[in-house]
């Protein structure tokens, strides 16, 4: 019970796999601007930068995977399935996880897609 | 105080409601007492009410007429374009023409619609008498009226803007040096601050209005949805008012924020109009589809299918919205890499958009369908959306967009987009919802027969355009040559403009013709389940009799007897025996009640406070700079005699009975408070406008090899550092003065809160003599522009701050604000909070960043 209590969660979570993208991304944008606008210069080589990004992609991939980690625990708490429409707070509880769990999918996926684009290009051009 | 609070308002597991009905007589008086409670004013000040019922319906009517005006602008431009070498516009009044249609679809349309939508019925599907601001609606709308008349009127005065809807300079700034631009931008950002209070409001609302009992997990969709474009409008609204505000001071002052000739960049502003013009896409998208996922299930007669997936749509798309803006930039020359992040998600966020669309086919296919108008609109819109959702998958792909961009393809695309993504939908809500603003029915037959050349007249309208824009054709272009394959084009794609116009009339007609005769609806018309349908028809001003406890995400379809208990006043809050009005509070996971909130009730103070903030903005286009600051002065003056009288009031007990066996307090300070929740999210905001500030600061520094200019020509170091200790002085003092009042030690809090003042001011002078010091001319060059705009910004955040601490020393004297009841100081401590981030960030970047750059 007091696991799933109320000042136990926290409508933040839903937000956290999101934010990981937000962060990934900005800082593939950020980085990639800076280089190639005061390192390189237009058409200058963009390896570091991959590098970078790659990294990148390993640390927010494992975050969001905590996450959804997280979430899918929190939607399998029990013994209840799907569509968590129950006025209890197990329910609720399943509820907030499945959305994460969900949302985390969503991140990862929008994760890769920004990490693709460093995969195929190669310059600053 | 907290061992009383648990008590007060302690979890409670299910709650039933009162197993029998109090006595007719009770009833009775219970309901005389709350109708005199929640009374409509009448007459000349009806015009005062603040009820969201009448606020709601003048926010909708309004941005109905501001469509029509839109409308008909539209059509003149498509009456230029039937034929080759018109003559029908000017050149000039078509570049108006195009602006001004752009601009009021915008922003007097598509997005407050969405907020009058929002404030007519979001109570209603909380079960909450009101949301817990109806003076800020009011005041929103009064905004958005005066702001909008004043743009809209523009153009018969041949003044109004013409440099496009997003106003690029160089364009609006050095070619075009008449009124026309600071009409745009001093007019939207009177309205945009208009749209930010109607954020706050949403947010506050749906997470601490509903009612006892609604989990997080049996929110109506709608709310949901509403929740996140709200969200959305805190982040995206402000970097435009940001940018209006650099491009204006551009104007008025020639500190040359977009003028290379200075140092500036034009393409700072396409950053900033786009990192709010992209996310408005869905501000205006999700609460227009959020009306069909109430529509769906009503008429499918299941609950919805997939609602986790689409609060995973509503949430997802809200957070990949932000990562889309450049995408209206890939033909500025961007290094190859940015363009690709930003095709990668604008590809991703189709995911979701799609998500949400199966859920409902999927709901439509489980349930047994009951054929009915809004669903015809609702289906009308799912075909339209998705065909433009396809032709932006194709514009999202950069060497597509290479060719695409300007023409009329992105014509044809963003009308399928908004026209399906919101319009319908829109339409589809009239026909739903419109019961419950009079108790009257729109005409079935006529909103058939209005469908029909609406849908196939937009199809022929639009249809076309993507092959003119393929074939060339660029926008915003007053006529064009014959022959070279645009002829037949247009002209069919005028012909399908005044079908679409003559289907659209016919719905005007439908919503605007006179009801007298016509029956009331029954209740619950088309027997949903949600909770907005309890309303009675006519519906009272009251808006519910009780506020229900609630069990299911379809209280109507789950709940026995709930429309019997909720009339009999079974349920909390049956009753306003002291004549106040009040809603209920509860908390934001498990909805558990623990605060009952008194509520303002009429008032023409909104109409004071919009007049005066008005003539700030509307004499501050025509630069009569006295008569702005004197206006600036009143509504000063005007706000606070508001809050002093109508905020943070002490109850005349500590707590009341609400029925059902619930104590609640009356008052709350601190992050239970709604007020305190106000001031955060407004916080939120401006701190995004200040980032947005920060940014530009940053993307100088990327584009110029000497910015900051090396050796430094200012501010220096020693001024900035001194600015930042003693605002942070004033920051401790005011957190200690929230302390001390607490203690009840009254000398400690006025000593330490003037003190904080006195700090606080010298903070803010100390700020501005680094750049003064160092003699930095903000017309010279960009650099000495932003550290002064930097520094202003800061130091206006210590003048308001200032304000504040006197504010709370004269609450307290006057016996409004004690060491128990101290809404006023905790929520200005919160704003101290964001005041010192601020400063301590503006000093790291004056003072700091030339140290390491």
């Amino acid at each position: 019970m007091s696991q799933t209590a109320e000042q136990h969660q926290s409508l933040w979570l839903l937000a956290a796999s999101p934010i990981v993208w937000a962060a990934h991304f900005l800082l593939c944008y950020i980085t990639a601007a800076i280089w190639c606008e005061k390192v390189v210069g237009p058409g200058g080589a963009l390896m570091t930068v991959r590098v970078t990004i790659a990294a990148y992609t390993a640390v927010a991939l494992a975050v969001i995977g905590i996450i959804g980690w997280v979430g899918y625990r929190r939607h399998s708490y029990g013994s209840a399935d799907l569509p968590h429409d129950d006025d209890t707070p197990e329910d609720r509880h399943r509820f907030l996880g499945f959305s994460t769990f969900l949302l985390s999918g969503l991140s990862a996926v929008a994760v890769v897609y920004a990490a693709l684009v460093a995969v195929f290009i190669g310059s600053c051009h | 105080m907290s061992q009383e609070r648990e008590t007060l308002g302690s979890k409670r597991g299910d709650v039933e409601p009162l197993a029998e009905a109090p006595p007719e007589e009770v009833r009775r008086a219970q309901a005389e007492r709350l109708l005199r409670a929640w009374e409509t004013p009448t007459g000349w000040r009806y015009w005062s009410s603040v009820n969201n019922s009448d606020v709601g319906l003048w926010y909708t009517a309004m941005t109905f007429f501001f469509l029509l005006f839109g409308g008909v602008l539209a059509l003149l431009m498509r009456i230029q374009l039937a034929v080759p070498d018109n003559d029908f516009l000017s050149a000039e009044l078509y570049n108006q023409a195009f602006t001004v249609h752009g601009s009021v679809m915008m922003f007097l349309f598509a997005i407050p619609v969405f907020e009058a939508i929002a404030v007519l019925f979001l109570p209603q599907m909380l079960g909450a008498r009101d949301l817990p601001f109806p003076r800020l609606s009011a005041f929103g709308f009064w905004c958005f009226l005066l702001g909008g008349i004043f743009l809209c009127g523009s153009i018969f005065f041949g003044a109004a803007p013409r440099g496009g809807w997003f106003m690029y300079p160089p364009l609006t700034s050095t070619y075009q040096p008449d009124i026309g631009a600071d009409i745009w931008l001093l007019g939207f950002s009177f309205i945009e601050i208009a749209a930010i209070a109607a954020a706050v409001e949403m947010i506050v609302g749906a997470l601490k209005t509903r009612p006892p009992g609604m989990r997080i997990n049996l929110v109506p969709l709608y709310v949901w949805y509403v929740l996140v474009a709200a969200a959305m409008i805190v982040f995206a609204f402000p970097p435009l008012i940001a940018g209006s505000m650099l491009l204006e001071i551009e104007r008025a002052f020639h500190w040359p924020f977009f003028n290379p000739a200075g140092g500036g960049d034009p393409l700072l502003w396409q950053h900033l109009f786009w990192l709010f013009g992209h996310p408005e896409v869905y501000i205006i998208f999700l609460p227009s589809v959020a009306l069909i996922a109430m529509i769906v299930p009503t008429f499918a007669r299941r609950a919805i299918v997939g609602y986790s997936w689409i609060v995973l749509a509503a949430v997802g798309t809200g957070f990949l919205s932000f990562g889309l803006w450049v995408h209206h930039m890939f033909t500025t020359g961007l290094p190859g890499i940015s363009l690709g992040l930003f095709s990668a998600a604008s590809e991703a966020v189709a995911i979701p958009t799609g998500v949400q669309i199966f859920c409902f086919l999927a709901t439509l296919a489980a349930g047994r369908l009951t054929p009915s108008v809004p669903m015809l609109y609702a289906f009308g819109s799912l075909v339209i959306f998705v065909l433009g959702g396809l032709t932006g998958v194709m514009v999202a792909i950069a060497p597509f967009d290479f060719q695409a961009h300007d023409t009329f393809f992105v014509v044809a695309h963003f009308h399928y987009v908004l026209i399906g993504g919101a319009l319908f939908p829109i339409l589809a809500g009239c026909y739903y919802f419109y019961p419950l603003i009079n108790g009257k029915r729109l005409s079935d037959r006529l909103g058939k027969i209005a469908f029909w050349p609406a849908f196939i007249g937009f199809n022929i309208a639009f249809l076309p355009m993507h092959l003119t824009g393929l074939r060339g054709m660029p926008r915003r272009v007053f006529t064009y040559p014959a022959g070279i394959g645009f002829d037949v084009l247009n002209l069919v794609s005028t012909i399908g403009a005044f079908i679409l116009a003559a289907g659209l009339a016919i719905v005007f007609w439908d919503l605007f013709r006179p009801k007298k005769k016509q029956p009331y609806a029954e209740r619950n018309p088309w027997q949903a389940g949600t909770l907005e349908w309890t309303q009675e028809m006519p519906g009272k001003p009251w808006g519910i009799r009780s506020i229900p406890e609630v069990d299911s995400r379809y209280p109507l379809w789950d709940q026995p007897n709930f429309l019997r208990d909720v009339d009999e006043g079974r349920f909390y809050l049956p009753d306003a025996e002291e004549g106040r009005r009040e809603t209920i509070l509860t908390s934001v996971i498990d909805a558990q009640p623990y605060q009952c909130q008194r509520l303002p009730g009429s008032s023409f103070i909104t109409h004071a406070a919009a007049l005066t903030t008005g003539g700030f903005f509307v004499f501050g286009t025509y630069h009569w700079w006295w008569l702005a600051l004197v206006s600036l002065v009143l509504a000063l003056g005007v706000i606070i005699y508001w809050l002093w009288t109508g905020t943070a009031l002490i109850p005349e007990k500590e707590a009341k009975d609400v029925s059902l066996g619930l104590r609640l307090p009356l008052y709350t300070s601190g992050p239970s408070s709604v007020g305190w929740w106000a001031i955060f999210i407004t916080m939120l905001a401006v701190l995004t406008a200040f980032i947005s500030l920060v940014f530009g600061y940053f993307f100088y520094w990327t584009i110029h090899e000497d910015f900051p200019p090396d050796p430094s020509p200012g501010p220096g170091v020693f001024w900035p550092v001194v600015a930042a200790g003693l605002l942070l002085g004033a920051w401790g003092l005011t957190l200690l003065a929230r302390r001390w009042n607490r203690r009840d030690w009254a000398a400690g809090f006025y000593v330490g809160l003037l003190l904080a003042a006195a700090l606080a001011v010298a903070g803010g002078a100390a700020l501005l003599a680094g750049p003064w010091v160092t003699g930095l001319d903000p017309k010279s060059h960009v650099y000495p522009a932003t550290v002064w705009l930097l520094a202003i910004w800061t130091a206006g955040h210590a003048v308001v701050g200032v304000i504040m601490q006197l504010y709370c020393v004269a609450r307290r004297l006057a016996g409004r604000m004690t060491a128990r009841y101290d809404i006023d100081i905790s929520n200005v401590a919160l704003y101290w909070h964001f005041a010192a981030l601020t400063a301590v960030v503006t000093v790291a970047v004056i003072a700091g960043f030339p140290l390491v750059a």
